[in-house]
């Protein structure tokens, strides 16, 4: 086959000679295949991300008057309106903490439930549980909205039935972001579930009977061998679920669209605030990159404690 | 836990019977897929349920005041709404065009192509996923004002056409692909962008499905971005449209998620449809969030 090859490659006719005609001919190809990508890649992602970290050091102005100010609009980030964007940054936190917890036990329990069915039965409630993933989220937050009404929705109705009286899920700033907060857990972990049962499913039956042989208990194999060769799927759902949480926007959005005073504020909503209803653009910039420190810095000790050299 | 002793018992049982655990499990499973479709269903109900009938105790838990009037009043009162679909339908299929090409193409070159710098630049690319995409957003509005291109299509296409995560899973799947056939169309004297055609493309096809599909519901989906840039009322996409029906039409419950019912379901079909390839897809780590 090679000398074939090496036939061909000599009978083509040679455009290019010397050292760079080599190189182009050897590699040309290949660059020129990624070319596509890098360059949208470049200018729609490599390129804004440096200039938004510049633009974090200015008084921006669309007219060209741009200024540079330090590390003020770093310090401006927390002090604005009257420092919401603390009160942001703790709310955020909460509800990350919360449905990320819930999340992965969800989709741990659901998926090991699911691991004994027959296929049809698994691809079914795959099917149901995944659903709601599709749809848009804006359209999940507006039904979520609507049940949580006050005077009329779903979930009221449903506590009167148990003789509880009206909750104000949303009007009330004491209890929106917990509102918001449930009803992310209620949409179950979609990606979870379907992500841990292919882990589940792809351990060796051999492990189980092994244990079997040793007389380990059901517990015993749950935590020594079903956690432990699961252990990289949970870590790449944990961090997933950490940054989708620590992004939340259209929730927030149409659920509790003026706010129930600061205690919905999360922080994309007040970079979106910031950059595009005030105008501060430098401020939005700021915050951006603390929301970015905070993630990357989030999945590094994520990465530390959940690391997993198992392989099977 | 309860979760591995149902698992493990009816494992080491051969003859599966109904016994407590079992019913439990299946419990479990039935009440919580109800939960998680419940707002789809209250979705379609509000939005079939003439707006008089939703505003009362008790609701209608089953749609037996079931009627279109909903539907009339939405294209009667909200008159860009056909505008909205076109609009994400045009957005949605050009994006998902150019990421199909785009991403095989470079997924390939990152698979079996080998280049000076190859690592290099795909360890670039990945790295960025980790920076949330709201760290552009100023830079990227500027851009798109200093164009004139604020309230354009072109605003969230453009944008859209970089993507991590299809090069990501080009690159996975086309790795799994046997290197003879290429070779062997490369001696037949089939040209590189030959080999890319009539091979590495047809052979892509069920990666390709996954991926297309995705892109498709992303973008379909996406509201931050466009409701940034696109800023009159007849250049929405829908969610960003259908958000708006909630400021305009405050608690004519019916309108808004016959709105919302009629963006949604699109999707829903989609879903039903090509089921098998979003759970593939998943698995494959196609999605994001």
């Amino acid at each position: 086959m090679s000398n074939v090859a090496l036939e061909k490659a000599k009978v083509r006719p040679a455009g290019f000679t010397g050292k760079i005609g080599k190189f182009i001919k050897k590699y040309g190809w290949g660059y020129a295949f990624v070319l596509p990508s890098l360059l949208t890649f470049s200018i729609f992602t490599v390129i804004p991300v440096f200039w938004s970290f510049i633009i974090s050091f200015q008084n921006f102005k669309l007219n060209g008057n741009s200024t540079w100010v330090g590390l003020d609009n770093y310090f401006t980030a927390f002090t604005t309106q009257s420092g919401v964007f603390v009160e942001a940054l703790k709310n955020t936190l909460t509800y990350t903490v919360f449905t990320v917890t819930a999340n992965i036990f969800i989709g741990l329990t659901l998926a090991g439930l699911m691991q004994p069915l027959g296929k049809y039965a698994q691809t079914f409630f795959r099917a149901a549980y995944y659903l709601p993933a599709v749809t848009s989220a804006v359209i999940i937050a507006m039904v979520w909205r609507w049940m949580f009404n006050t005077q009329w929705g779903f979930l009221n109705f449903l506590l009167s039935l148990l003789g509880f009286g009206p909750v104000k899920w949303l009007a009330d700033p004491d209890i929106a972001l917990n509102s918001v907060t449930l009803s992310t857990i209620l949409t179950v972990p979609a990606t979870a579930v379907v992500l841990f049962s292919a882990a589940m499913g792809s351990i060796p039956k051999d492990y189980y009977e092994a244990a079997d042989l040793e007389g380990a208990g059901p517990l015993r194999k749950w935590w020594s061998i079903t956690l432990p060769l699961i252990k990289s799927t949970t870590l790449y759902l944990v961090v997933l679920y950490t940054i989708s949480s620590f992004e939340v926007f259209e929730r927030i959005y149409i659920m509790v669209p003026s706010g129930v005073g600061n205690s919905t504020q999360v922080i994309v909503t007040q970079i979106y605030q910031n950059g595009f209803q005030q105008f501060k653009y430098g401020v939005a910039a700021a915050q951006a990159f603390i929301l970015f420190l905070i993630i990357a810095s989030v999945a590094v000790v994520q990465f530390r404690f959940l690391k997993s050299d198992v392989e099977y | 836990m309860a979760t591995s002793v149902v698992k493990l018992a009816s494992n080491s049982n051969p003859r599966p019977r109904l016994r407590p655990g079992k019913i439990v499990m299946w419990v479990a499973l039935i009440v919580t897929a109800f939960i998680a479709l419940w707002p789809m269903y209250w979705l379609l109900v509000t939005a079939l349920t003439p707006t008089e009938n939703s505003i009362k105790t008790p609701p209608d838990l089953i749609p037996i005041h079931a009627s279109l009037s909903n539907f009339e009043r939405l294209f009667a009162r909200a008159k860009d709404y056909p505008q909205w679909a076109i609009n994400s339908l045009t957005i949605t299929l050009t994006i998902t065009f150019f990421h199909i090409f785009f991403d095989t193409l470079a997924g390939y070159a990152f698979a079996k192509k080998k280049f000076p710098g190859r690592t290099l630049l795909f360890g670039l690319i990945l790295s960025t996923l980790m920076i949330p995409v709201h760290v552009t957003l100023v830079p990227q509005y500027i851009v798109t004002r200093n164009l004139g291109m604020i309230n354009s299509l072109w605003a969230v296409i453009l944008p859209g056409t970089a993507d991590v995560f299809g090069i990501f899973l080009m690159r996975q799947y086309i790795q799994t692909l046997p290197t003879e056939l290429e070779e062997a169309s490369r001696i037949d004297g089939c040209s590189e962008p030959g080999v890319f055609w009539r091979i590495i493309l047809p052979l892509s096809k069920p990666a390709l499905g996954a991926l297309a599909i995705f892109t498709f519901v992303r973008f379909w989906n996406a509201f931050l971005w466009p409701l940034i840039v696109l800023q009159k009322s007849n250049n929405y996409t829908l969610p960003v449209g259908v958000a708006s029906l909630q400021g305009e039409f405050s608690t004519d419950y019916g309108i808004i998620f016959a709105g919302a019912s009629l963006a949604a379901l699109p999707m829903i079909a989609f879903f039903l449809i090509f089921q098998r390839y979003f759970l593939e897809g998943v698995r494959m780590g196609a999605l994001k969030g």
